[in-house]
């Protein structure tokens, strides 16, 4: 079957919008500029297009996936294991103070 | 102290649910073999998993996931097939920037929680999640706001955590007192936690709003943090609840927002909201796989289930007449299996549980065997302890003195049985003694009467070195003047 890479841009802008993209980057953090803003709206809309393509398909008997290996319950005991070296640990950050990670004010409130 | 504040006005009704996270008791961390304990001395207890170092893999301690089954079983939840999710935020108290918890397939769902009045709470869902590390702000005070940078120690990521949140059918202060209280003495007696709210191993948020009586919509609701004890609890809603009502009477309205409860200045104040602090893009942990588990561990865990609280008052309270208040004491101190078992034993259930109420109120009353209360109580009944002496001997039979007996306890304080033709022998003596006191007990007004009870118990207690039973002695008195 050939595939009909021509998706129209109205499609894309339908699957996210610029806004939205820029409401994701500013939870994840990036900062990103108006250049790859838009890259990255067509690039998610596309990602989104494919998978969209699954709607078309009756999936009503398969059951969810939420994980690709057949495995469950896969649980250790309740047994202690060696901490790690604290001051190897530390000596690893960017900034260490009294046996503790020392960070950038926080702001806002907490979680 | 001060003077109590009025309730809400009646036009209003409070709408309360809580979300309790309560630290499991396990020897190590959730995902890792870091040890599960407090430490004073920071970054102690951790290792690759729980500080987030790449490559480093998650795997689920199997006495978490049975406490928290436990836990629901406990709280008469379904237990489900489930799977961990990622609870994306940037906060520096969890290193891997997300915390791994249970979304839309939690291990426990739709259960309820009976409290002592007979009031039904229902459980949402009781999920599993690890807790977060802990920050210390320095600089501005302490306040987060207001701080030049912030130290972590990471000893407490990852400990395992189960919240429990109860649907909003909570109506009263004292309902959402008794709701932590019950649920406290449930995680005890099944041992999956010690529920220290002081200490931080059982933290309460509640989710409070008001509406008007008799309606049924659920209004904006703020949730409170920072609540530290039962009493606090207390304080907050009733604190919050009239700041909502007041919103309405002036025209306007509460945000949806989290609150911080400050507990000296009896208030709560808002946090600094930002419009995305919900948008957490949960997904999949593509790290753990999901649990499933089977209905023989169900049934396992069913089948080891102890005697709840709930149960345990209800099993006392068909032994017995006494107000429910003692029986709640009692089984909360943990003392009713003590109780039961004098009972059985032969001992008054009434008497047994009131003295255990009144004078077994210490931390360690191990010495105190059923048989041995059994029989404390039937030298009560049976006349050989006057009720003062009763209380005495229990006291230092909880303190382990001869061996805990209370006969010997008895016998070493020259406790002795009175007899009652003994006792009758020695008032006769009295009221030939002392005619014209006696004139004015039989005679005299109520004052007179009164004064001369007084007069002649004294007597009697002066000459039986306060052996003789008051009650007796009163008795036997009305009986002479009588007759
Ligand atoms: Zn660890």
């Amino acid at each position: 079957m050939e595939w009909s890479g021509a998706v129209s841009l109205g499609a894309m802008t339908q699957r996210i919008t610029r806004d939205e993209v820029v409401h994701v980057a500013r939870l994840a953090r990036l900062s990103l500029s108006d250049a790859e803003i838009d890259e990255f709206t067509g690039q998610l809309g596309d990602i989104l297009e494919h998978a969209a393509d699954i709607e078309a398909l009756d999936v009503g008997d398969v059951e969810p996936t939420s994980h690709p290996l057949p495995m469950v319950n896969v649980l250790r005991p309740d047994e202690l294991r060696p901490a790690l070296d604290r001051d190897l640990l530390l000596s690893q950050a960017p900034a260490a103070e009294d046996g503790q990670f020392r960070v950038p004010p926080i702001l806002g409130e907490e979680p | 102290m001060t003077m109590h504040e009025p309730s809400l006005p009646k036009e209003w009704e409070l709408v309360v649910g809580l979300e309790v996270h309560v630290e499991l008791a396990t020897k190590t961390k959730l995902f890792c073999g870091c040890e599960n304990k407090f430490s004073h001395i920071p970054n102690t207890l951790i290792c690759p998993t729980c500080v987030g170092l790449p490559g480093s893999l998650p795997v689920m301690n199997e006495k978490a996931v049975e406490f928290a089954m436990r836990l629901g079983r406990a709280l008469g939840c379904e237990i489900h097939p489930s799977v961990m999710a990622r609870k994306n935020y940037f906060y520096p108290d969890m290193a891997k920037d997300f915390q791994t918890t249970q979304y839309d397939q939690p291990t426990n769902a739709d259960g309820q929680l009976a409290l002592a009045d007979g009031t039904v709470v229902g459980i949402e869902r009781a999920h599993i999640e690890e807790d977060a590390g802990k920050t210390t702000h320095v600089g501005g005070g302490g306040r987060i706001n207001d701080a030049t940078y912030s130290l972590v120690d990471y000893n407490r990521a990852g400990v395992p955590l189960v919240e429990i949140v109860s649907r909003p059918d909570i109506r009263t202060v004292e309902h959402a007192k008794a709701y932590v209280s019950e649920l406290r003495d449930i995680l005890l007696a099944i041992e999956v936690s010690d529920a220290k709210m002081e200490e931080g191993s059982m933290r309460v948020d509640a989710n409070v709003s008001v509406r008007p009586t008799g309606s049924d919509e659920l209004r904006t609701r703020c949730e409170l943090k920072n609540i530290n004890s039962v009493r606090s609890l207390g304080r907050a809603i009733e604190y919050e609840a009239r700041r909502h009502v007041d919103l309405y009477t002036n025209g306007e309205a509460p945000r949806q927002e989290t609150r911080h409860w400050d507990e000296e200045g009896g208030r709560s104040t808002a946090g600094r909201s930002k419009e995305d602090a919900d948008d957490y893009r949960y997904f999949q942990e593509p790290d753990l796989v999901p649990l499933a588990p089977t209905s023989e561990q169900i049934a396992e865990i069913d089948a080891s289930m102890p005697v709840l609280p709930a149960a345990r008052r209800a099993r006392l309270g068909e032994r017995s007449s006494v107000a429910d208040e003692v029986i709640v004491t009692v089984v909360e101190r943990g003392q009713d299996g003590l109780a039961l078992g004098a009972i059985e034993a032969g001992a008054d259930a009434d008497k047994v549980l009131t003295r255990i109420q009144n004078d077994l109120a210490v931390d360690d009353w191990s010495a105190v065997t059923s048989e041995s209360l059994a029989m404390l109580i039937q030298m009560e009944t049976g006349g050989e302890l006057t009720a003062t002496q009763a209380k005495q001997v229990l006291g230092e039979m909880a303190a382990g003195e001869h061996g805990g007996d209370p006969k010997a306890i008895a016998a070493a304080h020259g406790f002795e049985a009175m007899e009652s033709d003994e006792l009758e022998t020695l008032v006769d003596q009295l009221i030939v003694d002392h005619p014209d006191e006696w004139s004015r007990f039989v005679g005299g007004d109520d004052g007179d009467r009164k004064k001369m009870q007084g007069f002649f118990t004294g007597q009697i207690m002066k000459a039986t070195k306060g052996q003789a039973d008051g009650r007796a002695v009163a008795q036997l008195l009305g009986q002479k003047s009588a007759g």
